[in-house]
């Protein structure tokens, strides 16, 4: 495996046996239940694997739930702090997962987190740069649904839109349903540059669960050579 | 975020740098007094002393949870946050913002770690550079005597035990100290630091300190409008 950038230190990724499989989407997209799917997949089929996402690092977790009831952080102490989120899993959890030979199953990675600090005005490049840190996944899968449908799936889970995934925070509108809207498009402009770069392979999240799932578990065997 | 650097701001930000035991402290609390005595507008902040990232960081700290990564971003988080919420507004608002350790410590310190470089400068590159920069050059063994000298209890972070340079935390800080000394050397010409000579007295330091910032800045501008 290799860094995207500079890497960490003290950590040779030519020692990671493992894989890195990374599912991006937003809030609604299925992407839970996709990698429930592919987890019962994989361990069916005999493989090891670890789940890691975001805000769940045993550093600074507690802090950004926190954080996060009230608009406390500015926007590069947010940026930051979630950074440190992500470089706490990836050493303790990922890393060594990888060592021993776990498929490592990411629920959102860098790219979320990136797309939206650069949503929200950060620079690009710092923001790249800071995350040279990560390594490369060996698959990106991004579940594309479309804002529309996204509104339908969050109000059948919930009731109700979540105020961060609604990018409230960002004052494009007043209206939680149009800010929703807005910031989904947002986030998915942004996706759309990164896709061609990162090498994302998108998934058309607006078929049904087993469709989606059908072509991610292909894509997955592919990679593994089932 | 890069832009907005450049930009002359109507405060001005001095930063202080230099070993633990250096007398930074002691000189840069002086000169926040006689410039409120002159009743000017000051604001003091240290390294590491946000209220909402301090948690954070004393756990991890305790519990040795930190990698050289993790140590560096949390401490960068820490400085982002007094840099948002106080440094920035206050230069905004015509302060003398005054810094017991910038970014330069970072650079030190956790390149000392093995964190790249080039990675620590893009990570600080939202922060603006300081107007003045009063590097304590202290010699290695006059600072390690002032922290040594009564046995204190070194934290482990500290004494740099994190990194295995020595099974004694006494030996550790000193080989750690000596390795910070070196980096800040490597930066003092780039960054132009301005040097203070550390084996002078107390007041001839100080007096040194006054004098190049008085004469750095045009000091009435940072007064109190306020009409009393």
């Amino acid at each position: 495996m290799k860094f995207y950038g500079e890497g960490l230190p003290g950590v040779d990724p030519a020692n990671l046996g493992g894989k890195l499989i990374v599912v991006e989407g937003a809030d609604g997209s299925g992407r839970s239940t996709q990698m429930e799917l592919l987890k019962d997949c994989l361990e069916g089929q005999g493989h090891a694997t670890v789940n890691v996402g975001l805000r769940r690092s045993s550093l600074v977790s507690e802090e950004l739930n926190v954080a996060k009831q009230g608009n406390v952080l500015g926007e590069i102490t947010r940026s930051l702090f979630y950074a440190t989120d992500f470089a706490d899993q990836l050493e303790n959890r990922i890393i060594p997962a990888l060592k021993a030979g776990f498929i490592v199953l990411a629920d959102r990675y860098i790219y979320t987190l990136m797309a939206r600090d650069i949503v929200r005005g950060a620079d690009r490049d710092w923001v790249r740069s800071m995350y040279g840190i990560a390594l490369v996944p060996d698959l990106v899968i991004y579940l594309r649904v479309s804002p529309s449908q996204l509104v339908e799936r969050n109000f059948r889970k919930n009731a109700t839109l979540d105020y961060w995934e609604a990018g409230m925070d960002l004052g494009l509108s007043r209206d939680i349903f149009d800010s929703f809207m807005r910031y989904q498009k947002l986030i998915q402009k942004e996706f759309s540059l990164m896709q061609q770069e990162y090498g994302f392979h998108v998934v058309n999240g607006n078929r049904s669960i087993r469709a989606a799932s059908r072509e991610i578990t292909a894509r997955v065997e592919a990679l593994l050579g089932i | 975020m890069k832009t907005s650097q450049s930009v002359e701001l109507p405060g001005k930000l001095i930063a202080v740098e230099g070993l633990d035991g250096s007398g930074k402290s002691t000189q840069l609390y002086l000169l926040k007094r006689w410039l409120e005595l002159r009743g000017l507008k000051v604001f003091f902040t240290e390294w590491n002393s946000s209220v909402i990232v301090k948690k954070a960081t004393s756990k991890g700290k305790k519990r040795q949870l930190l990698t050289p990564t993790t140590f560096s971003l949390i401490h960068c988080t820490d400085f982002a946050d007094r840099y948002e919420r106080q440094i920035l507004p206050l230069l905004k608002a015509g302060y003398l913002v005054l810094c017991d350790r910038y970014f330069y410590t970072a650079f030190a310190r956790d390149a000392v770690r093995g964190c790249p470089r080039a990675w620590l400068r893009n990570l600080y590159g939202f922060a603006r550079h300081p107007d003045l920069i009063l590097f304590f050059d202290t010699p290695l063994s006059t600072a390690l005597g002032r922290i040594l000298s009564g046995r204190p209890q070194l934290k482990y972070h500290e004494a740099g035990m994190d990194m295995g340079l020595a099974s004694d935390p006494y030996e550790s800080f000193r080989l750690f100290q000596e390795r910070i000394y070196n980096e800040y050397l490597k930066m003092k010409d780039d960054c132009s630091f301005i040097t203070i000579d550390g084996s002078a007295t107390i007041e001839q330091q100080q007096a040194m300190v006054r004098e190049i910032v008085s004469s750095s800045f045009d000091l009435p501008l940072y007064r109190w409008r306020t009409i009393t």
